[in-house]
């Protein structure tokens, strides 16, 4: 077809454009005779480099050195500029990318005498390609402002140094490796007492049994109750329901600061109350073993609702034949239960039930609340009930050890990565993915 | 026992246990309202049932000089508009460019949505703290907006993009074919159809600066700047002023509203989060 085209220029060399354009963004647009497009670009370089250049140098020095003059350079706005400086170099090399691309496509087209789109045309294919991009713009932006930039500075902020006693703009921060990681796991570089593995230990054992243990209850009891209310036997299904739904209805901040008080010692309602029936009078708040058992139950309090309310639906939606058939065949009450109603209701809500996990390992609203992570207890640095998330709060807030409680937060990272991780092979939309 | 009789045990059974459950979830719904109703302020000398109950704390609330709860609800109300708006905004624009359109980057996209999903804000709060500082947005309403919107556009860009998915494509052609662009598209078919997850977006973004209390304390300093919340919260987390009657007065105004709405809208709140979890 080409080659009967009287427009086609055979000398026109794509390559050429290719490396024209690499040398300066817009000159292989120029060569391809699209002058608009060519001037463009070359103004977005030059001014990118022109307001931008200085300030990325200066950020790319400052996140390598974190500082050189201790009271002058503040290490933690160098390492915020060092890490704006690399979004906004990652971004413009996409941008340059797309010009080698745009010029090495627009070349060979010139080559083979397609007709050069008029102004209009060109304008409207930008707004073909380019609307998705232009739509996400905005939230990604936020996304990587708001979201990605601070993750990113926690992670860095794990590599240094940035504590109590070491805090800019008086002193610099600087890069000490796995310093931190190895006082956590290995009570590395803090004398005889290793404060650091043993409370690390403690806390992250009593996070994985408090999430277990948490939210296995919580959706037990959802389960439990949810097959109750279903029983075609029992009638004021609305009522109850309702009843069973408000502890999710009710904002959870109020309910656990209201439980907080009632399980005080001294003179809340559950000793004085409830438990003076019994002449009990239990230590809830002093205790790190009472207060656990108290937050478990607080916990599964606060969570059944939502499991209950998304089980009910699903059991509603199971068709009433599985279990005629199974009725024929003299299945027992509980095989049924086994065999249709729990594959049912896990199949469907899987991925919400390991979010519940996730919730639970990072629920940092409870233990707070309840009661700061405490009581306190000896020979280490967090509460008796203080999970990793809580933990890593005091450090930063009330001990000001930034660095340690980066690197913490970096280890729940990856272990929240792993749940994320079974939530990709659980929903499906990543398997329909091709049909998209 | 025969078959009847014993199945009307087991009926009793569960009524019971169920009765005892209701017992469990009321008791300290309603030990609160209690608290409220004590003309005292502290926990010690309060009753469940108060001998002389009065509404002072109420009366307090709204009319004291030195109240700043109306201020607050103001406050709150701002920060729930502004959250509530913008964020259906921009998700609603991330999740049709994800439904509908392929572009370079676009798998990774939604890896990322999961993931970060599940990392609370806190993980980056000195991040955040330093950032808000150095534009000046700390103690700032516009502020801790921002960062609210920002941080639910992982979660509910999966959420309302899975029920972009469910509309079928098919009406997106139709409306091309009469001469629909990608605007057209968005604006007469997706947005219309899909007002019941955006009503699910829009309802939990407008309730969250009235349920969060830590973002809010991160980020506020000034009483006059307070979210309801983080107002109450101080109520009792004051050492010298902990005023238990009147935080539990507090809470009844604002928990009473926001479980009605629950109430009335859980069946959509739950089967949007179905859809969203399952069919992503």
């Amino acid at each position: 077809m080409s080659t009967a085209n009287p427009t086609a220029k055979k000398n026109h060399n794509p390559k050429l454009a290719v490396i024209l354009s690499i040398l300066l963004a817009g000159l292989g647009q120029l060569y391809n005779r699209r002058y608009v497009k060519g001037a463009l670009f070359i103004i977005l370089e030059v001014s990118f480099i022109l307001t931008l250049g200085q300030f990325i140098n200066y950020g790319i020095w400052g996140i390598m050195t974190l500082g050189t003059l201790a009271g002058t350079d503040h290490s933690v706005f160098l390492l915020i500029y060092g890490f704006v400086s690399l979004i906004l170099i990652a971004f413009a090399i996409t941008l340059y990318i797309a010009n080698v691309k745009d010029a090495k496509r627009d070349a060979i087209r010139l080559r083979d005498g397609e007709k050069t789109p008029t102004f209009r045309q060109a304008a409207k294919n930008v707004w073909d390609t380019g609307f998705p991009y232009f739509f996400v713009t905005p939230g990604l932006v936020m996304l990587v402002f708001i979201v990605v930039l601070p993750l990113l500075f926690t992670v860095a902020l794990a590599f240094t140094d940035y504590t109590q006693y070491n805090q800019p703009p008086r002193n610099l921060l600087s890069w000490i490796g796995f310093e931190n990681f190895g006082r956590l796991f290995f009570g590395s570089g803090t004398g005889d007492s290793n404060i650091w593995q043993d409370t690390f230990i403690s806390v992250f054992t009593w996070t994985v049994v408090w999430t277990v243990v948490a939210t296995t209850l919580q959706i037990a009891l959802g389960l439990f109750l949810a097959l109750l209310v279903n029983d075609p036997r029992i009638k004021f299904k609305r009522l109850i329901r309702t009843i069973l739904i408000l502890p999710w209805a009710v904002p959870a901040f109020v309910t656990i600061l209201v439980f907080a008080a009632m399980f005080n010692d001294r003179f809340g309602a559950i000793n004085t109350d409830v438990l003076a029936m019994f002449d009990l009078a239990i230590p809830w708040l002093q205790d790190p073993f009472w207060t656990r058992i108290a937050l478990i139950m607080i916990q599964t309090w606060l969570g059944f609702p939502f499991v209950f309310a998304l089980f009910t639906g699903i059991l509603q939606s199971i068709s009433k034949d599985w279990y005629e058939a199974a009725d024929v065949d003299g299945a027992s009450r509980m095989q049924k239960f086994k065999s249709i109603t729990l594959p049912h209701v896990l199949y469907a809500t899987a991925p919400l039930l390991i979010m519940q996990y996730a919730g639970n390992f990072n629920n940092f609203n409870i233990i707070y609340l309840f009661n700061e992570g405490g009581p306190p207890v000896r020979g280490q640095n967090a509460g008796g009930t203080d999970i990793l998330i809580s933990w890593v709060f005091d450090l930063t807030f009330e001990l000001n050890q930034y660095s340690m409680a980066a690197a913490i937060t970096l280890i729940l990272g990856l272990i929240v990565t792993g749940f994320a991780f079974f939530q990709f092979r659980r929903t499906r939309s990543f398997k329909e993915e091709g049909n998209i | 026992m025969s078959k009847k009789m014993k199945s009307n045990v087991e009926v009793a059974l569960i009524y019971l246990f169920l009765a005892f459950m209701a017992v469990v979830i009321g008791y300290p719904l309603l030990w609160t309202v209690g608290m409220s109703l004590n003309p005292g302020t502290s926990l010690y000398s309060a009753q469940l049932i108060p001998d002389n109950w009065s509404l002072v704390h109420y009366k307090w609330l709204f009319t004291d000089p030195s109240s700043d709860y109306l201020l607050w609800y103001k406050n709150s109300v701002f920060v729930a508009i502004a959250n509530a708006f913008f964020s259906v905004v921009l998700t609603s624009f991330v999740a049709y460019a994800f439904s509908r359109y392929k572009f370079t980057g676009r798998k990774y996209g939604l890896y990322a949505f999961l993931l970060l999903q599940m990392f609370p804000v806190i993980m980056g709060m000195v991040a955040i703290y330093v950032m808000l500082n150095m534009v000046g947005l700390l103690d700032s309403l516009v502020g801790l907006t921002l960062i609210y919107i920002g941080g639910q556009i992982p979660f509910n860009a999966w959420l309302v993009k899975g029920y972009f998915d469910t509309i079928p494509k098919e009406l997106d052609e139709a409306a091309r074919i009469d001469g629909a662009g990608h605007l057209g598209v968005f604006f007469k078919i997706m947005l219309p159809l899909a007002k019941p997850i955006l009503g699910v977006v829009a309802l939990f973004n407008f309730m969250a600066p009235f349920v969060d209390f830590l973002l809010p304390r991160i980020i506020l300093r000034n009483p006059d700047n307070f979210t309801l919340a983080l107002g109450l919260f101080n109520f009792i987390s004051n050492q010298f002023d902990n005023n238990f009657t009147r935080f539990a007065a507090g809470s009844i105004l604002i928990a009473v509203p926001i479980a009605l709405v629950y109430l009335l809208s859980q069946r959509y709140l739950i089967s949007g989060l179905t859809a969203g979890g399952t069919k992503g």
